[in-house]
């Protein structure tokens, strides 16, 4: 048997020399494990004249703990190694990913929400309607008599029934009026229907329509609530123009344009104080209130924020077009 | 509405620059396009060089429909006042006159009528009012057609001339009777009911008032003497009617908005200077017949001041609104307010205050209301989470590969049938087409139709959706629902180096239906049950169930609209019902369990007709509150099971909330829930 010196020797001869984890583990077992060489000498001290037997111990211990010691840092060193070798087997980064691709959220979808989040964070509630309509929410109620030239404004689309596919959002206002009264703040978006079908006219299209009724509410007002809109929606300060115009339900009533980026004016919306004939027909005092109301084509505004330049492209529901939004 | 800008000019007196007019009056509220005619093309005619003005007059502007209304429109904006235009009368030179009648006189209050005598066959118009009524964009005709056209476009006022000779009697102004039979200058023959009113002499009816003459009477190369018409039709009378036959004629659009009633022998006066000049003649005196008491009422209208700072939100001076009613010909006297307003005769639409406060706004310009931001309180609305919202509905489905559609709301009947037959449909009274001719039933029309246009554009791989209305016939009138709807057709994935690509089937779509259910937090509530629908494949489609409602469909395209479509590949359609569907259970957070779980796996071979939810069902219920889920990982046939029944492989996970089980409890469990399995489904439990 070898001195423990000797011992020693041979065992970090051994672990220097082992070149993977299993080769370590193999010398671990061959001196520190149950019938290894180093537990034997500890065995025998027991053979050991008592005097030896201390410092006999504190030798073996001493290598015992040299070669535990030895054996981690060997450890980590090989499992260092075995990481680097792993690292190195490098996938092809640039492959395509795995899964589903994104579908493309419809422009008219995107800017509605856009336009309602913009007037909801102001403060308006959101509010929905049917897309067939009754004569009175459609035109009476908004101060369209039966015969009203302005009935000439909407190419009206009737069903066999005697009801109407709506012409605008503006039944909402009533139906929301009647049911909420007044003061009322809220935002309507929805599908409407003209029987006008040419490059620049769809027989569906999309409005969203604003209404603000409450005591002192002016003109004035009106024109804030739209200024921040639109910037807020173009991202941007945008120059507006206000000129008068005629919608039955309103009085004053305004056509609004923006001034575009290469200078002309493009009319965006209608707007204008809420006609009184409107507020009695829902039983709202128009001495006590006012209000204003607004109305624009989703199309329209998505025309201009992203470029389409024919309106005919949101209804063909090609996934050339729809993909580009998401 | 469209006039020479010279003619305009000419009224006022001073050239006109363009640009300037078009700005000044479109921020007044008159739309207005300076049009040149060297632009448009050229003109034969000796002012090649011209500029036309294009109106777009709103409905309540009867007055600005001639070159006098907007004459006076440009002199109230510019400060100066325009005094009522004069008009030369011409002496009769004959006695002769024509009798008329008012049997209508709420209809027709007033009615100028003159006879000219001996006017010179062959005459022409000359060039200057050619000139002007082509640009106007009316043709040159008879003189008497044309010197009529000329004093409408200049004063507003619709004339008409009659053959004489062709008048039988008198004329009558009244209601049609019903059926009565007119066949007009057009040549169409129409059938009046007793609310159309008409000019009628002895032999019946000879012109749809207002709107356009009869056949029989009119003016021709022959004629020689002449009656002319210059009436006032109450708006009442004539709105609505040109619409319903079709007619919006330049007389119709006038009459309909309301024309100057006091102005009718003064617009026969100068069509008979105008007339005289081209083709002589010899007028009778001018006859008017006028029921006074039937005139157009011009009530006062009280304006107050505070009333009009409140709604425009700009402080005005008593003074300032005083100065810009007079520029409108409105008469104003001071009240302890405000004002009683007076508007002038040829204004139909200043009735109420606000009608006052909107030519006040438009005379002070609106750029010059300030910009006030309002202080009233904010109302913050509930955030409900009772609905799952539309939003999140069309994002998941983007996520999970979909791109949103917008289709028409009406569809062809022809290809709703095909996908719906029998379906009672909501039918439009007035299409534009066949195509657009009923209410969507369903929303797969619009989607199959959209997913060809795709598909016959080289997109192999067509996922849609759409989320909007659909439409039945209730007992009620028509049901209108919001519903959900998808297409999926083409690889169930992108194609990919890996490669591995099949085509998108029916679970494939299903898993993004429980995605929406879950979304609402109704997937539990949620059965698919084996049911036919024609549109979708027998073997091959399913309700959807919320409790007792059906609430959508799930299955693959039936191969007879498969083939319609000219696919080669079936496609997945879903639908579902939103105002069922989407009504969302708001989370309620439960404790979950500290303790492991245990895994037990059984292999059940049952009948093949035994559904997984069958069996799922049953290990429910046989392995109670300790099952903490159940997933079915494998299903076997073929060699080694018997034909007709299959192996199904289920993973139970068991988890107590209060401790941990023991091998021991999840093998009794184990037990009692594959004896279950043989009892109930004639199960054999494999090894």
């Amino acid at each position: 048997m070898a001195s423990p010196a000797g011992l020693l020797e041979q065992a970090q001869a051994a672990v220097q020399a082992a070149r993977d984890l299993a080769a370590l583990d193999a010398v671990r077992v061959k001196y520190l494990g149950r019938k290894g060489l180093i537990t034997a000498e500890l065995k025998g001290l027991g053979k050991l004249p008592v005097k030896e037997r201390a410092s006999a111990g504190r030798e073996i211990n001493r290598i015992k703990q040299t070669v535990v010691d030895r054996i981690a840092a060997r450890r980590d060193r090989l499992e260092a190694a075995k990481m680097e070798t792993e690292l190195a087997n490098r996938v092809d980064v640039t492959l395509p990913g795995r899964g589903q691709p994104v579908g493309g959220l419809h422009p008219v979808s995107r800017t509605q929400r856009r336009i309602v989040d913009i007037f909801a964070a102001a403060g308006f509630g959101v509010r929905s309607g049917p897309e067939v309509e009754d004569d009175f929410h459609n035109f009476t109620a908004l101060n369209i008599p039966e015969n009203h030239p302005a009935r000439a404004m909407h190419d009206t689309f009737y069903l066999d029934t005697g009801h109407v596919l709506r012409t605008h959002t503006s039944p909402v206002q009533i139906r929301a009026m009647r049911s909420e009264g007044a003061p009322i703040r809220i935002i309507v978006p929805g599908r409407v229907y003209r029987r006008d079908y040419d490059q620049t006219h769809s027989p569906m299209f999309t409005q969203v329509e604003g209404l603000a009724v409450d005591t002192g509410i002016s003109f004035a007002n009106l024109k804030s609530v739209l200024y921040e809109f639109v910037s807020s929606f173009f991202e941007r300060d945008v120059e507006l123009r206000f000129r008068p115009s005629y919608f039955p339900f309103t009085e004053p009533s305004a056509e609004v344009d923006i001034r575009s980026e290469s200078g002309k004016w493009l009319e965006i919306l209608g707007c204008g104080m809420v006609h009184p004939n409107v507020l009695r027909h829902v039983n709202v005092d128009p001495e006590k209130f006012t209000g204003y109301a607004f109305g624009m084509g989703v199309e329209r505004l998505a025309m201009l924020r992203y470029g389409v330049g024919d309106l005919r492209r949101f209804f063909e529901n090609d996934l050339r077009f729809i993909e580009q939004f998401r | 509405m469209r006039i020479d800008i010279e003619w305009l000019g000419e009224m006022l007196e001073r050239d006109l620059d363009p640009e300037q007019l078009a700005e000044q009056l479109t921020l007044a509220g008159l739309e207005v396009e300076p049009v040149r005619l060297s632009d448009a093309g050229g003109s034969e005619t000796a002012k090649p060089d011209g500029v036309v003005l294009d109106f777009d007059i709103t409905p309540n502007r009867g007055d600005c429909f001639s070159v006098l209304g907007i004459a006076r429109e440009v002199s109230a904006l510019d400060g100066s006042r325009m005094e009522p235009l004069t008009v030369p009368k011409v002496p009769a030179t004959v006695k002769d006159t024509f009798p008329v009648t008012l049997v209508a006189p709420a209809a027709c209050p007033r009615f100028s009528g003159r006879v000219i005598r001996n006017i010179k066959p062959g005459c022409h118009s000359p060039e200057w009012l050619r000139l002007r009524l082509e640009r106007a964009g009316l043709r040159a005709l008879h003189p008497v057609v044309d010197v009529t056209n000329y004093v409408m476009l200049e004063l507003g006022q619709p004339l008409h001339g009659y053959d004489l000779h062709a008048l039988s009697g008198g004329i009558s102004v009244r209601f049609a009777g019903n059926d009565e039979p007119l066949t007009l200058l057009d040549g169409n023959q129409i059938t009046m009911q007793s609310d159309v009113l008409v000019i009628a002499d002895e032999s019946g009816a000879i012109g749809l008032a207002g709107i356009m003459g009869g056949q029989g009477t009119a003016v021709s190369e022959n004629t020689r003497d002449v009656f002319l018409e210059s009436a006032f039709f109450s708006p009442n009378s004539i709105a609505g009617r040109p619409r319903r036959f079709g007619l919006h004629t330049d007389a119709s659009l006038r009459f309909e908005r309301g024309v100057d009633p006091v102005q009718q022998s003064r617009a026969i006066e100068r069509a008979t200077a105008l007339l005289l000049d081209i083709a002589g003649g010899e007028p009778g005196p001018v006859a008017e017949e006028v029921s006074a008491k039937d005139l157009p009422d011009r009530k006062p209208v009280s304006l107050r001041l505070g009333r009009l700072n409140t709604i425009l939100g700009k402080r005005l001076e008593p003074g300032e609104v005083e100065s810009q009613l007079d520029l409108l010909h409105i008469a104003v006297t001071r009240e302890k307010h405000g004002w009683s307003a007076a508007p002038p005769e040829f204004r139909f639409d200043l009735r109420i205050e606000e009608d006052l406060v909107e030519e006040i706004g438009r005379m002070t310009g609106y750029d010059n209301v300030p910009v006030v931001a309002e202080r009233s309180p904010r109302h913050v609305g509930r955030a409900t989470e009772a609905v799952l919202s539309e939003e999140r509905i069309a994002d998941a489905l983007c996520s999970r590969g979909y791109s949103e559609v917008v289709t028409y709301g009406f569809v062809d009947e022809e290809l709703a049938d095909a996908v719906n037959p029998g379906a009672d449909h909501v039918r439009l009274a007035n299409p534009l087409s066949q195509e657009m001719g009923v209410m969507r039933h369903s929303l797969w029309p619009g989607l199959l139709l959209a997913a060809q246009h795709n598909r016959s554009r080289q997109q192999a791989r067509v996922w849609l959706f759409e989320i909007g209305a659909q439409f039945a016939c209730g007992a009620d009138g028509v049901r209108e629902s919001r519903v959900l709807a998808g297409l999926a057709i083409g690889a169930h994935r992108p194609e990919h180096w890996e490669g591995g690509a099949r085509d998108v089937d029916f679970f494939d779509v299903k898993s993004d239906m429980e995605a929406i259910l879950a979304l609402a937090g109704r997937a539990a509530d949620a059965d698919f049950r084996q049911a036919d629908h024609p549109a979708l494949a027998g073997g091959q489609s399913a309700r959807l169930m919320l409790g007792d409602e059906a609430v959508g469909w799930l299955g693959v395209l039936h191969p007879r609209l498969q083939g319609r479509m000219g696919w080669k590949r079936s496609a997945i359609l879903f639908a579902m019902q939103l105002e069922r569907a989407a009504r969302a259970r708001v989370s309620r957070y439960r404790e979950y369990s500290k303790f492991p779980s245990l895994r037990r796996d059984i292999a059940a071979v049952v009948d093949d007709g035994v559904s997984a939810d069958r069996l799922l069902r049953c290990v429910r219920q046989a392995a109670g509150d300790a099952l903490n889920d159940v997933t079915i990982f494998d299903i076997y046939r073929g060699k080694g099971i018997d034909s007709g029944r299959k192996s199904v492989a289920l993973g139970l996970i068991l988890q107590d909330r209060s401790r941990t089980l023991t091998d021991t409890e999840a093998d009794r469990i184990v037990a009692s829930t594959t004896r279950q399995l043989e009892r109930d489904l004639a199960a054999t439990i494999r090894e």
